[in-house]
């Protein structure tokens, strides 16, 4: 039987993988972004587990928004990347550093 | 075999795929590799949702990402010229970093939500009924119709703001500008100039009488 922790188990193992990607692919924005997709899907998974368990409808209707904010974010993410691209010749995000923040 | 059990070794082979595509995505030297094992990470995470009964999302989740998202990513990584080797320099020397950030944050997690307690919560009946989609979209078309509305207007202002991005301007190509196309009003194609029909005939130089060929012997 699949029960409640099955599913948050799997998120956090998810988001977990997710954030040591972003550690140890300081280089590449590109494995950055998908690996900020994970951690949006790691969340997602959260949320449809406990809208089931509560039976709740507000919980997948979130993910359902998650899903859209998701894709325009990484539309708009990929764009600014090709901008980046086109005009320092790297995606190296030690390189890109011209904001001094 | 009952039910339940083969629902759970459905949970744990797709779920322990979606992990192991999840390790590849960090991990993998190519970007392109990487974007597909991501693929499959969506593909099997869609398949534990369906396991979760939660049809309409797994459905959206493998329209949306992997048929559009995912795509799009695997476009921009073959359209940039990525040098390999610059990309992966510092992945020792961050490795340890991050695998112990992440084992302890994993740690922590797992701490509360209590694996003891695993067997403590089953989902239970399924709360849409006959039907998953309608029991989302009545939801979605009532309760939440403004929030709907936003996002399709947040969809309109990602494309507008990518394609505005993107839009470069080069220099030296000709164009035609539209607008200017449009509005352009017949007088200033065509000029009609006034003049008589006819002129008067002191203005018409004299006739020249030539000799005439085919008399001569």
């Amino acid at each position: 039987m699949i029960t409640l922790s099955h599913y948050i188990v799997l998120g956090a193992i998810l988001f977990c993988i997710a954030v040591a990607g972003i550690f140890i692919n300081r280089k590449n924005v590109i494995v950055l972004l998908m690996a900020i997709e994970l951690m949006l899907l790691a969340v997602n998974t959260n949320f449809v587990a406990f809208s089931r368990f509560f039976g709740d409808v507000g919980g997948q209707v979130f993910v359902f928004f998650i899903l859209t904010v998701a894709a325009a974010e990484s539309a708009i993410g990929l764009a600014i990347l090709v901008l980046l691209f086109r005009n320092r010749s790297t995606i190296n995000v030690a390189e890109i550093d011209s904001m001094k923040g | 075999m009952n039910t339940d059990l083969l629902q759970l070794l459905c949970f744990y082979l797709f779920g322990g795929v979606a992990v192991i595509g999840a390790l590849m995505v960090i991990t993998l030297r190519n970007s392109v590799h990487a974007v597909l094992s991501l693929v499959l990470t969506f593909f099997s995470m869609a398949c534990v949702w369906l396991l979760a009964e939660a049809e309409f999302l797994a459905i959206a989740l493998v329209v949306v990402y992997v048929g559009a998202v995912m795509v799009l990513f695997l476009f921009v990584v073959m359209m940039l010229d990525i040098k390999q080797e610059v990309v992966r320099e510092g992945f020792i020397r961050y490795l340890p970093v991050g695998v112990v950030v992440a084992v302890v944050m994993l740690v922590e997690m797992l701490a509360m939500i209590g694996v003891r307690a695993m067997h403590a919560h089953t989902l239970g009946a399924n709360p849409a009924g006959a039907s998953n989609v309608a029991w989302l979209g009545k939801a979605l078309y009532t309760q939440f119709l403004l929030p709907f509305e936003i996002a399709a207007l947040i969809l309109t202002v990602g494309i507008v703001a990518a394609v505005a991005l993107t839009l470069r301007q080069r220099a030296g190509v000709r164009h035609q500008t539209a607008s200017q196309q449009v509005a352009v009003r017949a007088t200033d194609r065509v000029r009609v100039v006034k003049m008589a029909v006819e002129q008067p005939a002191s203005v018409l130089p004299a006739p020249v009488v030539e000799p005439t060929q085919e008399n001569a012997p």
